[in-house]
């Protein structure tokens, strides 16, 4: 076998277009997450505070708030009477993704995607084959849990837990004993479960979905008579039956699905650019 | 590839089985862990105008601006395994105490209002209370006018005033916390000269005493 740090879905990608286009949403993703990691870490680390807080509530630049929605809505569950300032922030959060693809936070913004797609490529890379099946809707029965056991508890419960609060919040105030939360989510998807922790168990994930439903960029597969076949997409992609309606089906060319990233991944590995970022279509 | 066996009834069995065993496993540790981690220690004490500790827990989005808005880095979010529920910003007085800013600027800066923003003065902050615990220690009731909780107090002679008082038929006098003034900042703790400091801010109905409830439970 040859040594190559290229994922194996990218191959006929890389074959066909080259190495750049093949990573280019790949590496606009990267960027975006580390950017907004980096914001928040620049004021700790080098002085320079162009925001302050994390990603679970913000003020960028001194005076636009932002929170995030499902830790408000937990709040909410938890009988906490929100002050203004987070409820707009909260606010502000959702139409944007609304605008933008709910999951486009996993795949845009959330570190924790970076851990678990290096997990998954080592697995591809090791040829780690066991998958101990996962229902993907496990991840609703988690989110209702966890609001659940905010509303009985009066906390925010998930957030006692939860790994994607962790490891920013880690990351930009100290992570302390945090990492080994981080570490089980990479065995969780390196060992266990192919694509165990984002696309079958965060409730983060399934909250943005939800929340991202309806809304206005999506990836479709546009040329998709052009398909060879050749399963690259399948293979890149956190969520691969997303994928099956829009290049394989007769109605809209649109993924619609909820579980969508928004990531670009398919793009990227497609050899023959079946795909593009577009605006929703619900019809052909 | 082989064809998959049709599953025995004892497979389902014990397969099921084991599911209900992980899931009641799963689902008793997380709300021991919720349980046991939503309690900060006694060491541990909230920013100024934090909401009783039940609210508090959920209203705080574990965001760190109050941290952010502290001059003085007193406060932080407790990390895994630190002495207040992951997350949650918490100060240690015998590390860095609280310095009582007049404009109370961490509580300003709370977006959720589990710290209250409108806190009208510092006086009104209810970290604590002030707690001479060390009586067989600390200086003063030695004999020693040490008196350094009184003197470094920035509430000074309203939260701690020294009572002078015989034990024992020596004359002495002995730091008295007035609980309706002291704030909790911790200014005392931090200073006592002990290795292990006689004076403690501890949470209020922790370092209180009081009349309770009658047999009936009713407040008196």
């Amino acid at each position: 076998m040859r040594l190559s740090l290229t994922a194996e879905a990218r191959r006929e990608g890389v074959a066909a277009k080259g190495w750049v286009r093949a990573h280019k949403w790949w590496i606009l993703r990267r960027l975006t997450q580390l950017t907004a990691l980096g914001v928040f870490m620049a004021g700790p680390l080098a002085g320079i505070w162009l925001v302050r807080g994390n990603f679970a509530s913000s003020e960028i630049l001194g005076f636009l708030p932002l929170s995030d929605p499902f830790i408000a809505v937990q709040s909410l569950a938890a009988g906490a009477v929100l002050a203004r300032v987070a409820l707009l922030g909260a606010l502000l959060i959702t139409l944007f993704y609304i605008v933008v693809g709910g999951r486009a936070y996993c795949g845009w913004i959330c570190p924790v995607n970076i851990v678990t797609d290096t997990a998954y490529w080592l697995r591809e890379k090791l040829g780690i084959t066991r998958d101990r099946k996962l229902d993907r809707r496990t991840r609703l029965w988690v989110l209702g849990g966890a609001l659940l056991a905010s509303l009985l508890s009066g906390t925010v419960a998930w957030e006692f837990v939860n790994p994607v609060s962790l490891l920013q919040r880690g990351l930009i105030f100290g992570l302390g004993a945090g990492w080994t939360i981080i570490a089980a989510v990479f065995l969780l998807d390196l060992l266990i479960t192919r694509r165990g922790w984002c696309g079958h168990l965060c409730p983060v994930g399934a909250f943005y979905g939800i929340m991202g439903k309806a809304s206005v960029v999506r990836v479709a597969a546009s040329r998709r008579e052009a398909c060879t076949n050749c399963g690259a997409c399948f293979q890149i992609c956190t969520e691969p039956h997303v994928i099956t309606p829009a290049l394989k089906g007769r109605g809209t060319m649109s993924i619609l699905n909820q579980d969508c990233l928004n990531c670009g991944s398919c793009i990227d590995a497609c050899p023959v650019d079946v795909f593009e970022i577009s605006v929703r279509r619900n019809i052909r | 590839m082989a064809k998959p066996k049709p599953p025995s009834r004892r497979d389902l069995l014990t397969s099921g089985a084991k599911a209900a065993g992980v899931a009641c496993l799963a689902g008793l540790s997380l709300t021991a862990y919720v349980e046991s981690a939503r309690r900060a220690e006694a060491t541990a004490l909230r920013p100024p105008g934090a909401l009783p500790e039940d609210d508090f827990q959920g209203a705080c989005v574990r965001c760190g601006l109050c941290v952010r808005a502290c001059p003085f880095d007193t406060l932080r979010l407790a990390e895994l395994g630190e002495e207040a529920p992951l997350g949650t910003p918490f100060f240690v007085a015998r590390e860095t105490p609280c310095f009582m800013c007049a404009d109370v600027p961490c509580a300003k800066a709370c977006p959720t209002g589990a710290l209250d923003r409108d806190i009208p003065s510092i006086r009104q902050a209810d970290m604590g209370v002030a707690v001479l615990v060390g009586h067989e220690s600390c200086l003063n009731y030695k004999g020693i006018t040490c008196s350094i909780c009184h003197r470094v107090c920035p509430i000074r002679d309203e939260a701690i005033t020294l009572e002078p008082q015989a034990i024992r038929g020596r004359r002495m006098v002995i730091p008295t916390v007035h609980s309706d003034k002291c704030t909790g900042c911790g200014t005392c703790e931090k200073h006592c000269v002990l290795g292990h400091a006689a004076i403690r801010v501890l949470p209020r109905e922790l370092g209180l005493g009081g009349r309770g409830r009658n047999p009936a439970g009713r407040a008196v």
